[in-house]
Formats: C-alpha cells, sequence, structure tokens
C-alpha cells in the first residue's frame, strides 16, 4: 500500500481540497462512506464479482511478436484494458463508484466526459444499478464523439453538451461540478480520473489498481520476472495510477506518456508535466497548462481523452519526485504506432493508448533482447475510427498534391 | 482582528458585486462610485477567471467579457485606488479563485492588497482546511479574510462562524451564484445557527435579486451579497457604458437599479 494521500489528501505538496465550501461535508462524506467499504467484504466481493462477470476480468496480457520482432530491441507487452466491457479501463472505476453511489443511498449519478468512454462506462453502470443518469460533454467533444454520445444515449443516459471555453473536457467538467454543487445531496458525481479534490484521486487510484496488479501477476507467470519498463499514456492518468500503483516499490522504470499534439513547442499541446506550472484546478494543486496570471489555458491533443489542461496530483508528485518519467508524443506520432500496432498485430488501440506505443516503441529499439516493456492498452480504438478516418483522408490528400507536385 | 464595518450596524448591510473589467476598466470605477451612491456598504470586486467553478453563468459571462478585454488579478486590484481617487470610501473586497493569487509570490500578493488599498479577500474555493496560511498573512497585513458557510456546512458551521472576520457569507441555497426566485424555509433555522456562533455580521448571498427578496431576508440577518442581479444590468448597458457619450446615462440607470437594494442605506456611512 503507497503510503499517499495524507489525512489531508495531499501527495506531498499536491492534492488537497480546494471547492467551494458547498462540497466539502458531501466530499467528507463520500471518503468515510469509502473507507467503509473498502474493509467490508461484501462490497469487495459485490465489486470484484462485476468486474470478472460483467466486465470479462481478468484482461489478458498479450505479447506483441510480430511489432517486437519488427522494431528489435525489447519484448513488446501488452495489458489488455481494452478488452473490458464497454471497451476501456474506464470501467473498473466506474463499477467502484456506483457501487459506492449504491452503498450510500444515492440514485442519480452525474458524471463528465472527454472521449466519451468514462460517459459510456458510467452511463453503462447506471443502466446496470438503474441509476439516473446525466453525463455533461464538451460540445466540440460531442462533435468529435458522436459514436460515444450514441451509446449513452441508448444506454438511457442524458449527454449534456457544454458550450462553455474549448467546449471540451475541462468545461464538462467545470459544469459537472457546477451540478454537482447544486444537486449534492441526492447526487453522486462518478469523477473518471484521478483528478478532482480528495478523495476523488484516492477512489479512483484504488479502483483501477486492478489493472497493475493484474498485470503484474500474468506478467511474472509469463516471464518468471518483473517487466524492466512499465509505460501508460495520461490526460488526468487514471490508466496510469492503475498500472504504476502494483510496480511502485519494484525495480522497474516507470514512464507516461502525454500528448504533444501538435508539438510542445507550439501552443497546441496537451503536456501539462511538461509543460505546466503549478496551480489549482477542480479542487486539486497540480501541475496546469495556464498563462502568468492563472489563466487556465486550452490544452490541445488530436485525442479527446488527452485533451485537460491538468493532471492528477499524484502524477505531479511521482514527477517532482522522479519516480515516474514523463515524456510526450505528438498526434502524428501517437498515429504511426497506431497504424503499426493494427496491421502488425490485428489490434486497433484508442489514439490516447497509442501515446504510450509511440513511445514505447522507441524506448525498446534502445532495449537489449532480453529485456521487455509492459504497456497499458487502456482502450480500444472504435470510438475513434471517425477521426482516424478523416486524418487519413486529409494525409492521403496532402500525399498526393505532394506527388502531383513532383510529377509536373 | 481588524473590524470590516463600524459596530454595532446601524442598518441592514448592502454588499454588491461587480466583476473587474467588465465591460471595461474605466467603467469598472465608475460603477462602484455609483454603487456607494446608492448605498453600498462594502463592494466586492470579482476578479475574471477562467474557470469560476463557484460562479452561475451571469457571472461566468462577466468573466469571459472582462479577461476578453485583457484584465487580470494586477489590473484589477491597480483600479482600486482610481475609485478611491473619485471619491470611493466603503471597503473593498477582492473575490477571486485561489489559482491567480497562487501565481503571484503570497509577499507581493500582500504589498498588492495594501498598496491598492483593499480590505478584504474572499475566496470560493479555499474552505476553512486550507485556510490557515493565507488568513495569518491577512492578519498579518490587516485585510479581512471573508469566509462562506453553506447549508451543507452543518458541524461545520460552528467552526467557520467562530474564526470568522469582516462579516460571514452565508449561501443562501445550494447551487452556485445566480438568481433565485425563491429561498428555503430551512434558511431561518441556518441563520441562527451561524448567528449563534458569529461575532461579525451575518450576510447572505447567492440569489439575492429583488427588494422583495432583500426586506424578506433584512429580519433575519445583517446584511445582503447581490452580484448576479447587477451584473445582469452591466450586460444589458455594456454598449452604452463603453461609450464614452452614453456612458453617464447608463451609470444614472444602474445606479437607481442598484438603489433597489440599497437605498435605505443611503445615508449612512460605513468607514
Amino acid at each position: 500500500m503507497s503510503i499517499y494521500p495524507d489525512k489531508n489528501g495531499r501527495y506531498g505538496e499536491f492534492g488537497g481540497r480546494f471547492v467551494p465550501e458547498t462540497l466539502m461535508s458531501p466530499l467528507a462524506e463520500i471518503e468515510q462512506a469509502h473507507k467503509e467499504a473498502m474493509q467490508d467484504p461484501a462490497f469487495l466481493e459485490e465489486y470484484h464479482h462485476l468486474l470478472n462477470e460483467y466486465s470479462g476480468r481478468p484482461t489478458t496480457v498479450t505479447l506483441a511478436g510480430n511489432v517486437t520482432e519488427k522494431l528489435g530491441g525489447a519484448k513488446i507487452y501488452l495489458k489488455r484494458e481494452d478488452l473490458n466491457h464497454t471497451g476501456a479501463h474506464k470501467i473498473n472505476n466506474a463499477i467502484g463508484q456506483a457501487l459506492l453511489a449504491k452503498r450510500m443511498g444515492k440514485t442519480k449519478i452525474i458524471a463528465e466526459t472527454g472521449a466519451g468512454q468514462h460517459g459510456v462506462a458510467t452511463a453503462t453502470v447506471a443502466a446496470k444499478f438503474g441509476m439516473e443518469c446525466k453525463v455533461f460533454m464538451g460540445e466540440e467533444d460531442v462533435r468529435r464523439q458522436q459514436l460515444n454520445v450514441f451509446r449513452m444515449q441508448l444506454l438511457g443516459a442524458e449527454v449534456i453538451p457544454v458550450t462553455s471555453g474549448n467546449k471540451t473536457l475541462k468545461d464538462a467538467t467545470n459544469e459537472a461540478m457546477r451540478y454537482w454543487v447544486q444537486h449534492c445531496e441526492d447526487h453522486f458525481y462518478i469523477i473518471g480520473s484521478v483528478v478532482g479534490p480528495h478523495p476523488y484521486p484516492y477512489i479512483v487510484r484504488e479502483f483501477q489498481r486492478v489493472i497493475g496488479d493484474e498485470a503484474k501477476e500474468q506478467f511474472q507467470k509469463i516471464e518468471g520476472t518483473l517487466p524492466t519498463k512499465v509505460m501508460a499514456c495520461v490526460g488526468g492518468g487514471s490508466n496510469a495510477i492503475g498500472m504504476f500503483a502494483a510496480f511502485l516499490k519494484e525495480k522497474v522504470d516507470l514512464v507516461a506518456v502525454e500528448a504533444a499534439g501538435m508539438g510542445v513547442d507550439t501552443d497546441m499541446h496537451a503536456a501539462t508535466i511538461t509543460k505546466g506550472t503549478k496551480g489549482v484546478l477542480h479542487g486539486s494543486l497540480t501541475y496546469l497548462l495556464q498563462d502568468e496570471f492563472g489563466q487556465i489555458t486550452e490544452p490541445y491533443s488530436i485525442s479527446a481523452g488527452l485533451d485537460y489542461p491538468g493532471i492528477g496530483p499524484e502524477h505531479a508528485h511521482l514527477a517532482s519526485t522522479g519516480r515516474v518519467k514523463y515524456e510526450s508524443v505528438t498526434d502524428q506520432e501517437a498515429l504511426v504506432a497506431l497504424e503499426l500496432l493494427a496491421k502488425e498485430e490485428g489490434i486497433l488501440a484508442a489514439i490516447e493508448s497509442a501515446h504510450a506505443l509511440s513511445s514505447a516503441f522507441e524506448h525498446a529499439k534502445q532495449m537489449a533482447s532480453h529485456e521487455s516493456i509492459l504497456i497499458c492498452l487502456s482502450g480500444r480504438g472504435d470510438k475513434d475510427v471517425h477521426t482516424l478516418m478523416s486524418h487519413f483522408k486529409e494525409e492521403a490528400k496532402h500525399e498526393d498534391t505532394i506527388q502531383a507536385a513532383t510529377t509536373k | 482582528m481588524k473590524t470590516l464595518f463600524k459596530q454595532p450596524l446601524q442598518n441592514k448591510l448592502f454588499i454588491p458585486f461587480i466583476t473587474a473589467g467588465d465591460p471595461d476598466g474605466n467603467a469598472t470605477i465608475d460603477l462602484a462610485v455609483a454603487l456607494q451612491e446608492a448605498g453600498a456598504s462594502a463592494i466586492e470586486l470579482g476578479i475574471p477567471y477562467s474557470d469560476p467553478v463557484a460562479d452561475g453563468p451571469v457571472i461566468q459571462k462577466a468573466s469571459s467579457r472582462a479577461l476578453k478585454n485583457g484584465m487580470n488579478i494586477v489590473k484589477a486590484m491597480k483600479l482600486v485606488p482610481e475609485m478611491r481617487k473619485k471619491g470611493v470610501n466603503i471597503p473593498i473586497i477582492l473575490f477571486t479563485y485561489y489559482n491567480p493569487v497562487l501565481q503571484l509570490e503570497q509577499e507581493s500578493f500582500f504589498a498588492l492588497l495594501r498598496e491598492n488599498t483593499i480590505d478584504g479577500l474572499l475566496i470560493p474555493d479555499i474552505p476553512f482546511e486550507e485556510s490557515a496560511e493565507l488568513r495569518q498573512k491577512c492578519q498579518e497585513h490587516s485585510i479581512s479574510f471573508i469566509s462562506l458557510v453553506a447549508p451543507t456546512s452543518s458541524s461545520r458551521i460552528k467552526m467557520i462562524a467562530e474564526n470568522a472576520e469582516g462579516f460571514v457569507y452565508c449561501v443562501s441555497s445550494l447551487g452556485v451564484t445566480g438568481v433565485r426566485k425563491n429561498f428555503d424555509n430551512s434558511i431561518t433555522s441556518f441563520l441562527d445557527e451561524v448567528k449563534q456562533y458569529s461575532n461579525v455580521p451575518v450576510v447572505v448571498g447567492f440569489g439575492v435579486s429583488s427588494k422583495e427578496q432583500v426586506e424578506e431576508l433584512s429580519s433575519i440577518c445583517d446584511g445582503v451579497v447581490v452580484g448576479s442581479a447587477l451584473v445582469r444590468e452591466i450586460e444589458r448597458l455594456q454598449t452604452s457604458l463603453l461609450n464614452e457619450t452614453t456612458r453617464n446615462k447608463a451609470i444614472d440607470e444602474f445606479r437607481e437599479f442598484a438603489k433597489t437594494f440599497g437605498s435605505e442605506n443611503e445615508s449612512k456611512e460605513y468607514v
């Protein structure tokens, strides 16, 4: 067990609880309910039962043999969170928090979503438990992720498009928090990543640590040892924390990969640790993309799920202590990796996860063949097909233009 | 501890909120003068912020307008001496989210508060547990650190009210700032509990938007904060406020509207 967070919800200097007074008692109630639930065998049994029987855990660990052979260097393994029900790791946390909501007697759920995976996961468990569900989603993300919007609606959730700011995840989170302030007495807010005020980053980590616990055991069974490196993508950072939790005390290199968008030397990126500064957003102290006067600036990534100007406070802490190394990968690099994995292994990764893949492929080439990298493949790419189609069409057009110009 | 208002109070407090830089800095100065003339006991000067989670749509929009005009926390503070030059002598309370404050070195932040003659500080996303350091600094610099207490505060009411400075800001009901039609009956027992522990005036805010509401609340508290209703009026008048030839008339209109909440205080002074 990690010693963080402390009783004030701090991870080193990061984290805490910076929210309007109205939410202080509801947060304390959630903290207490979670503490009791995690000590209640009946609760844990129901949680693990649902993970197994409903979500399909344990998810497998797959050797990406063709890619390994192609790149040379370290063996590449994937922890297949894409095989979960609803297509991503988000369901682990949604099941956990919905059970917590049920335990607290709440029947109305609110959630925010960027790419829509958390929204779909929440809408799914809400349907399963017969709960009312509202999902806040930026208008821009609603446009980018129409398939997921429709899925949530099919599942009976109400999707509320948010029109403020950049109309993406940050704005959806603001709106969900506002709605919660108004309805905190009978609504449970299911936060989708290791962000927000204490106890959320802690709760989400505890519900996601199943990823790392499973992966560690599975990997040891296959290779008889621990992986050399463990890697994952980070937006808010829940799949990465879930994966890393099992390896923090082991002699394993941990690498998290942020979205560099059009490049970290441009204004068009979401590389919070690489380029951010300390500040408070959505209830906790962490690294943020902001201007010198503390206005939050708009992040950019082709991946709606990484398009967030903050990062979980535990990641901020892990970065400042140097335990986890944070790198960044551009849109273009992520898509190249996505295509490689699809063509070589027959696995279509989410664009989020493709960021971790891209960086891992580069690492693998530099490593010895007896070494290995375990990557969290956080979700599958079905939801991104529209984005991928328009991207590759544009690229083809671009290549045609170049070809036409050079053959003249 | 510094007191913000002369005590005992001779009249009910009227504390208006406006956003610095909405629709521009010069208008903010004139609006502050008008508010004092309309009987304001103090002014909450809002720092525009990109992510105002405690605010409703009216103030959020005002923030966006002000940010587009290039307003920021340092420029906003510098408006206060300009207000003083035009005769504003009531307390000015800086209303800001925590992040803009964090980006300034603490010493320079407090130096700015002092040199710009700001009397109080209100940060809606700093709960009591996170406030110790700022509270201490405020005391050293004779700035009142205003605390909020909410209907959900329950067992926290005593702790917050006993430590309150300047006034206790009671959130009328669940939710963000913005106009409400009526208040829940439980507000009376909530305010009674706050009064029981508080040594400073007990003021109600969030949703106070009409003379009737002010009258209704007057019997159970020491005053009101009015925000969204005034900001909405500024939004309505923004074009005239930005035009030099029509500004004075717009200010007159605003003053008359503000008197809805403060006219009975007009002859009184709180220093």
